[in-house]
C-alpha cells in the first residue's frame, strides 16, 4: 500500500518536472519502477514510455492551448528521434555503456553550465 | 533541417543511455535553435509523446509493457503534468533556464557516480 501511494507521489512529480521543463520523466519513472515497484531494469524503462505517454498528451495539449508549441517543429524532432533510436540500438551493441554514460555525464554538466550562463547574463524579462 | 538533426541526436543518446528524448530536444532548442524558453520546453513535451507513442507500441509488441504499474505512476503524472504546464507560465524564463540547467547538472552528477 506505501508503495504504491510513494510510486503515485513519485508519478506526480514527475509529471511536474514534464510539464515544467519538456522532458520525459523517465529519469524520476525508472527507478520509481524498478525501487518501489521492483520491476526488472527492461520492463522499467519499456513501461516508462507508457507511463509518459498521457502525461506528454496531456502536458503538450495544455501547451498548445497555451500557443507555445510549434507543431511543425515537434512533428520533424519527433519523426527523426525515432529514427535515431533504430542507430542507437545499432550502436550500443558495440560500445562500452560505462564509457559513454561518462561522455555523456560531463556533457550535461558542460551543456547544463552553459545554460545557466546564458541565462545569468540575460536580464530577466517574462516571454 | 536543423531539427531533423535534434530529433536524430535524441533518439541516438536516448538509445544509448536510456535518458528519455527531453534531456536532449531542449538543450538543443534552447542553445542550437535558439529558441525560447516556453516554446522549446513546450515543442520538446510534444516531440516526446510522440516517441514516447512509438516506443510503447514497440515495447508492447515484445511483450515488455507492465500496464497496471504504468498507470500507478502514470495516472497522477497527468495531474502534475497540468500543474508543471501551469506553473512553467508564470515562471520567467531566467528563472526557467536556471532550474533546468540544475536538472541537468543533478542528472549529469547522477550518471557520473
Amino acid at each position: 500500500m506505501w508503495a504504491l501511494l510513494a510510486a503515485g507521489a513519485l508519478g506526480a512529480v514527475a509529471g511536474v518536472l514534464a510539464g515544467l521543463f519538456g522532458v520525459g520523466g523517465g529519469i524520476l519513472f525508472v527507478p520509481t519502477l524498478t525501487l518501489v515497484l521492483g520491476l526488472t531494469q527492461i520492463h522499467a524503462e519499456a513501461t516508462s514510455l507508457l507511463a509518459i505517454l498521457p502525461a506528454a498528451v496531456v502536458g503538450a495539449w495544455r501547451q498548445r492551448a497555451y500557443g507555445n508549441v510549434r507543431t511543425h517543429a515537434a512533428l520533424v524532432i519527433g519523426l527523426a528521434a525515432i529514427a535515431g533510436v533504430e542507430g542507437g540500438v545499432q550502436i550500443a551493441e558495440e560500445l562500452p555503456q560505462h564509457v559513454l554514460q561518462r561522455l555523456f555525464a560531463v556533457l550535461m554538466l558542460i551543456v547544463a553550465a552553459q545554460i545557466a550562463w546564458r541565462a545569468r547574463r540575460r536580464p530577466s524579462y517574462a516571454s | 533541417m536543423r531539427l531533423i538533426v535534434i530529433g536524430l541526436l535524441a533518439g541516438l543518446f536516448s538509445a544509448l543511455l536510456g535518458v528519455g528524448g527531453g534531456v536532449i530536444v531542449v538543450p538543443l532548442l534552447l542553445l542550437v535553435a535558439k529558441y525560447q524558453e516556453r516554446p522549446a520546453m513546450a515543442t520538446s513535451l510534444a516531440a516526446v509523446a510522440l516517441i514516447s507513442v512509438v516506443g510503447a507500441v514497440t515495447y508492447g509488441l515484445h511483450g515488455e509493457l507492465k500496464p497496471a504499474a504504468a498507470a500507478v505512476v502514470g495516472l497522477p503524472a497527468v495531474a502534475g503534468a497540468v500543474v508543471g504546464t501551469a506553473l512553467q507560465q508564470r515562471l520567467d524564463n531566467r528563472t526557467l533556464s536556471l532550474a533546468f540547467a540544475a536538472v541537468l547538472a543533478a542528472l549529469g552528477v547522477r550518471m557520473l557516480v
